[in-house]
């Protein structure tokens, strides 16, 4: 895939987050420094708690107040960038447009005109298997479409990165499996560089090239896995050895982690 | 189950029910009233009623009279509602004030306003200002309640979608927290606008100033009262059709915007 090795399209330099609460400190990211490559997909995972989400975050510029720092195609970035595009776990669909209408809402706020914003959307639905759903609301499709839509919708703005924050985690086994593929299948159309946030291990060696585990709070990256299976990838290589080993592998390391964040768990419980 | 069963066997529609239920209840006015049971000067039967009903419709001034009723509701509602959404508005944005004033912006809405009705004369004297004014204080407050609840709840995760697509302020309100909360402003509005004709109605009555209330009003001091109840139910009619209208329009519009 990654043949040629250029430089990376997103490069974090010792990114760290403390938050200040009412009960002291938390400091919830410790350094974390990492490049990515054009058209890599990178997963982190790590357990509840670990930090994950916040890195995201700062990746995607709604936390501005941090350590360090990203830069996008050697620029450092602060904020909202319209390189980096994010999808989120909650449902984030807007109900009150159309499946169409939300994929053409990023290009409406950026004026693009209506002619080519609805050519792009009825394309990047097609992309996302919705053709024929176009002029659907939200409250009329299934949970596993409306994420869709907000794929579509995050891709509508054409960003560099992809980032996306356990967006299956609220669908059912099945619809989790296929909409992997579809991801995969997308991001390998577009070449498309994208960072996944995920607790689920055969989720991330599915769809990764790189797994980074995050150890517990304070999170840091423990290790970096190398996923070696073939491209094109699919769900249906879930049942080979490799996959099962490298599964094993991440689940070793993370085991201690999720423990450690069980245990805190049932301390604060307490 | 079996019962279940038996129940729903001999259940009747609701809507034949209401209709019956109604049915019995004016038929045995009209027998009471006709029969000397109850008083037929004060409580005139429905046939005269409804006699009474035809002639304020022919010579009364009832069609005149409502649309002055209405207009005046409207304008009011939409002064209410250009009032409530931005002060709605600023209780959202502003936190403290928010939390200071909602509770007894809640009191306001159940208060009877109606009764500052002398202030407003005073301001703005025996004419139709009175009544619009009156009519748009009644329906700020649960207008500008709603306003506040449907911007409060707006989920944060679709802010966080605008963020990202480096929505400007402007864009943010206008493409996102709007329309998120359209429907509980629309709940405000149509309370706001039942609101407003109760508050219409009432000052009419009170100060004379023409519509629905003052034709009844009149009509109560010549005692005659067969043309009054019709005046009376006729507003009540009135509201029924207007409060369904804006619930059919609010579910209308919220399914296709």
């Amino acid at each position: 895939m990654a043949e040629v090795k250029q430089a990376p399209v997103l490069r974090l330099y010792n990114v760290a987050k403390t938050f200040v609460t009412p009960h002291g400190n938390v400091r919830a990211v410790e350094p974390v420094t990492l490049d990515i490559r054009q058209g890599e997909f990178i997963s982190v995972i790590g357990p509840s708690g670990c930090g994950k989400s916040t890195l995201m975050n700062i990746v995607g510029g709604l936390i501005e107040d941090y350590e360090g720092s990203v830069e996008v195609d050697g620029i450092q970035v602060r904020g909202c960038h319209k390189e980096i595009g994010m999808v989120f776990q909650e449902e984030s669909a807007f109900p009150w447009r159309t499946a169409l209408d939300n994929v053409t809402f990023p290009m409406e706020a950026a004026g693009i005109a209506k002619d080519e914003r609805v050519r792009r959307a009825m394309e990047l639905l097609h992309l996302v298997g919705l053709d024929g759903f176009e002029k659907r609301f939200p409250s009329e499709l299934s949970g596993g479409m409306r994420q869709r839509i907000a794929i579509a919708r995050t891709l509508a703005f054409r960003p560099r990165i992809l980032l996306m924050d356990e967006p299956f985690a609220a669908l059912d086994e099945q619809t989790r499996l296929l909409l992997g593929d579809k991801v995969l299948q997308i991001q390998q159309e577009l070449n498309q560089t994208t960072m996944l946030i995920t607790h689920n291990i055969a989720e991330a060696v599915q769809l990764s090239d790189r797994v980074l585990i995050m150890s517990f709070r304070p999170g840091r990256i423990k290790r970096v896995v190398e996923i070696d299976l073939p491209h094109p990838r699919s769900s249906k290589m879930m049942g080979g050895e490799r996959f099962g080993q490298l599964v094993a592998t991440i689940w070793e390391d993370l085991r201690e982690e999720a423990s450690k964040g069980l245990q805190e768990l049932e301390r604060v419980k307490n | 189950m079996a019962s279940t069963t038996a129940s729903t066997r001999f259940a009747l529609p609701p809507l034949l029910i209401r209709f019956l239920v109604i049915a019995g209840l004016v038929g045995l006015w009209e027998i009471a009233s006709n029969s000397g049971w109850v008083n037929a000067f004060t409580a005139p039967a429905p046939s005269s009623v409804w006699k009474g009903f035809v002639k304020i419709l022919a010579e009364g001034g009832l069609g005149e009279a409502m649309v002055l009723t209405f207009t005046t509701a409207l304008l009011a509602a939409t002064l209410g509602a250009v009032v409530g959404i931005a002060s709605g508005y600023m209780l959202h944005i502003w936190k403290a004030a928010g939390e200071a004033y909602t509770s007894w912006l809640a009191a306001l809405a159940s208060a009877p306003l109606v009764l500052l009705y002398p202030l407003f004369l005073v301001i703005f004297g025996r004419n139709m200002w009175t009544v619009v004014a009156m009519g748009a204080i009644g329906c700020t407050p649960p207008i500008a309640l709603k306003a506040k609840e449907g911007l409060d709840g707006v989920k944060p995760v679709l802010l966080n979608v605008g963020r990202t697509f480096n929505l400007t302020p402007k864009q943010q309100f206008w493409m996102i927290m709007f329309p998120a909360s359209l429907p509980s402003i629309f709940t405000g509005i149509r309370i706001g606008l039942l609101f407003a004709i109760i508050n219409v109605v009432g000052v009419e009555f009170l100060v004379n100033v023409g519509g629905l209330g003052q034709l009844i009003a009149h009509l109560g001091d010549r005692f005659d009262y067969p043309q009054m109840y019709a005046g009376i139910f006729f507003v009540i009619l009135v509201s029924v059709a207007f409060f369904w209208i804006t619930e059919k329009l609010e579910k209308w519009l919220l399914s296709n915007t």
